[in-house]
């Protein structure tokens, strides 16, 4: 027991997981683990592997080989008990139009068998907490789309699960109601110490991940904390605009010996710390500076670094997708 | 027990749901009566007696019962395949219940739901002349239940393998009219065309709707809607155990297909 103590207390892990669709492979043999606790962003283009993967840890896929375990549990042999530990938000709604919202919980609490003494009780916090406690009794159908994403993430949350699955939880929600869910998450992670495990595609939401694994092509590329992905894109950028540029370049190459570049009627060069560097820079500097920014890397640029692709383009196509599933429904070819 | 409690929250969503639409209940009654009405008081001075006395409306009363269980029933894939449009089907499938628990209490939803459709129906007895006995109506319960679960759990099996909901309406609206019409519902399964004859004998509601009518007519020998098959006439029992059969098999295939969805 001791012994395990010091080792890192892993609550999922992944071991050579393959998914195949036939010729496809989707998921091609991919290993990594999350600690217990931790929000654990999982990034990738469409098409990357991302839903097949949360699908096989989430039972709702078998995978073609390799082996996934949740709090120990196998999610191929013991599919019971792992869906019983787990709470899942989809990007898709998955709530039941036709009962009131409060119907719906109870649903979800009888099916998990959440112990009668405490179900109502706990229902009604959750159902304040995302503040749709005076909307109880209507039917989901009046709901707004922020409304029920609240609702299925109140609903995700009502068994204690240990993992949270959130996948793509904001997706096409409003910016107010994107950081009302986010207060929810981080609250409840902190309190009841629950794993999250995320996809999204907002940089912003992925920087609140402890770690990160970006895949592609069925490969995990890189697994690391936010600022570690950052670092593999380079140093900061530091754009200055000034009254003579020729005489600018000159001086930062004898004063920094780093040779800035010419874009436009703009000098770009980099440095490490751009932070620290940017004040003295300017304090110093000889020549009459105009304007002068600095760009750190983003995400978005280890991102896009890595997997060769944009991911805001990615959110625009994913969003019009959602957006053409809902008005293609009751109508399709 | 963690299947009783799959069954029982899968069966109590579906009553409570129903109970929200309260008009699909007058509406899916609206036919039935229909049919009840008009045609049996538009025919039944031309077809004369059909039994020892009994007049065209009352021939066709139990056969109208049978096809407001087996229609109500036969429906409730629709709730499944609206489920995983809707999204709820995912709610479901990742829940800690087994997925044949599930298909059992989508079954028994449906199958309570169409008996609650056929008792609705029966009130209407005394219009027509039919007087039923508590005794009668009792024995009734679970012959309707017997023919909503078998074509109930029919319809689910179709559904866990037909994605869509036009594809699956499709196949419901050619299944579910020819195994009304070729029922006996409507006329006495005596003298039928041969090809007709067949159909008749291999359709499951045939041996559903027969037992509703033995209760509530009488099982006089030699009745005219008394079913002849491979020349031995087929007691009340008889139908029983063939529909009964049926929908075993019906059932534990519903389960089996339900499992094997991802």
């Amino acid at each position: 027991m001791l012994a395990r103590r010091e080792m890192t207390d892993y609550i999922i892990r992944v071991e050579n997981l393959v998914k195949r669709f036939g010729e496809l492979v989707a998921v091609d043999d991919i290993s990594f683990n999350v600690v217990r606790g931790e929000i654990f962003g999982f990034l990738g283009p469409n098409g990357a592997g991302k839903t097949t993967t949360i699908n096989i840890l989430c039972t709702l896929s078998k995978p073609t080989s390799g082996r996934a375990t949740i709090d120990g549990l196998d999610v191929v042999r013991q599919q019971s008990q792992v869906r019983r530990s787990i709470g899942l938000v989809f990007q898709d709604p998955s709530l039941d139009e036709r009962l009131s919202g409060l119907q719906n919980l109870r649903f979800h609490a009888l099916v998990y068998s959440v112990p009668a003494s405490v179900r109502e009780q706990r229902i009604e916090q959750l159902l304040r907490m995302v503040e749709l406690w005076d909307k109880r009794n209507s039917q989901v159908r009046t709901y707004s789309g922020g409304m029920k994403r609240r609702l299925e993430l109140a609903r995700g949350l009502l068994h204690h699960p240990k993992v949270l699955f959130l996948d793509e939880p904001t997706l096409g929600l409003d910016p107010q109601t994107r950081n009302r869910m986010w207060e929810y998450i981080l609250e409840l992670q902190q309190r009841e110490e629950t794993t999250i495990f995320l996809t999204t595609h907002y940089m912003d939401e992925a920087e609140k991940a402890d770690r990160i694994a970006i895949i592609d092509y069925g490969k995990l590329v890189a697994i690391d904390t936010p600022e570690g992905l950052k670092k593999i894109v380079g140093k900061d950028i530091i754009s200055v605009k000034t009254d003579d540029n020729d005489r600018a370049a000159e001086e930062i190459r004898l004063r920094y010996q780093i040779e800035a570049r010419r874009d436009g009627d703009e000098l770009i060069f980099e440095v490490a710390n751009g932070e620290e560097f940017l004040p003295t820079f300017i304090k110093e500097f000889g020549t009459k500076i105009l304007s002068v920014s600095l760009h750190r890397p983003s995400l978005d640029d280890a991102f896009l670094k890595l997997t060769g692709r944009e991911i805001r383009q990615e959110e625009v196509s994913d969003e019009f997708k959602a957006m053409v599933r809902q008005h293609g429904r009751r109508m399709r070819r | 027990m963690n299947h009783l409690r799959g069954v029982y929250t899968i069966w109590y969503r579906d009553i409570l749901r129903f109970w929200h639409d309260k008009m699909r209940m007058i509406g899916s009654i609206t036919f039935p009566l229909l049919f009840l009405f008009v045609f049996g008081s538009g025919l039944s001075a031309r077809m004369g007696v059909l039994g020892p006395g009994i007049d065209f409306t009352q021939f066709i009363f139990p056969g109208i019962i049978g096809m407001t269980v087996l229609m109500s029933s036969f429906m409730a894939g629709v709730s499944v395949v609206w489920d995983r449009e809707f999204g709820f089907l995912k709610e479901v499938l990742v829940a800690p219940i087994s997925r044949a628990s599930v298909a059992v209490g989508k079954t028994l939803g449906a199958a309570t739901v169409a008996l609650l459709q056929g008792m609705l129906i029966l009130l209407f007895a005394p219009l027509i002349g039919i007087s039923l006995s508590a005794w009668t109506v009792l024995a009734l319960v679970p012959l309707m239940l017997l023919l909503a679960a078998s074509l109930g759990s029919l319809g689910i099996l179709l559904a866990t393998r037909i994605r869509s909901m036009e594809a699956f309406q499709a196949v419901m609206q050619m299944l579910m009219f020819p195994m009304v019409f070729l029922s006996g519902a409507f006329f006495p399964l005596e003298g039928l065309p041969a090809w007709m004859n067949i159909l008749v004998k291999i359709n499951p509601a045939t041996y559903g709707i027969a037992p509703i009518r033995q209760v509530i007519l009488g099982t006089a020998p030699g009745a005219s809607y008394s079913i002849n098959l491979l020349g031995h006439t087929m007691s009340l029992w008889d139908n029983i155990i063939v529909l009964a059969a049926f929908g075993i098999i019906m059932v534990v295939l519903a389960m089996w297909s339900f499992g094997n969805q991802e």
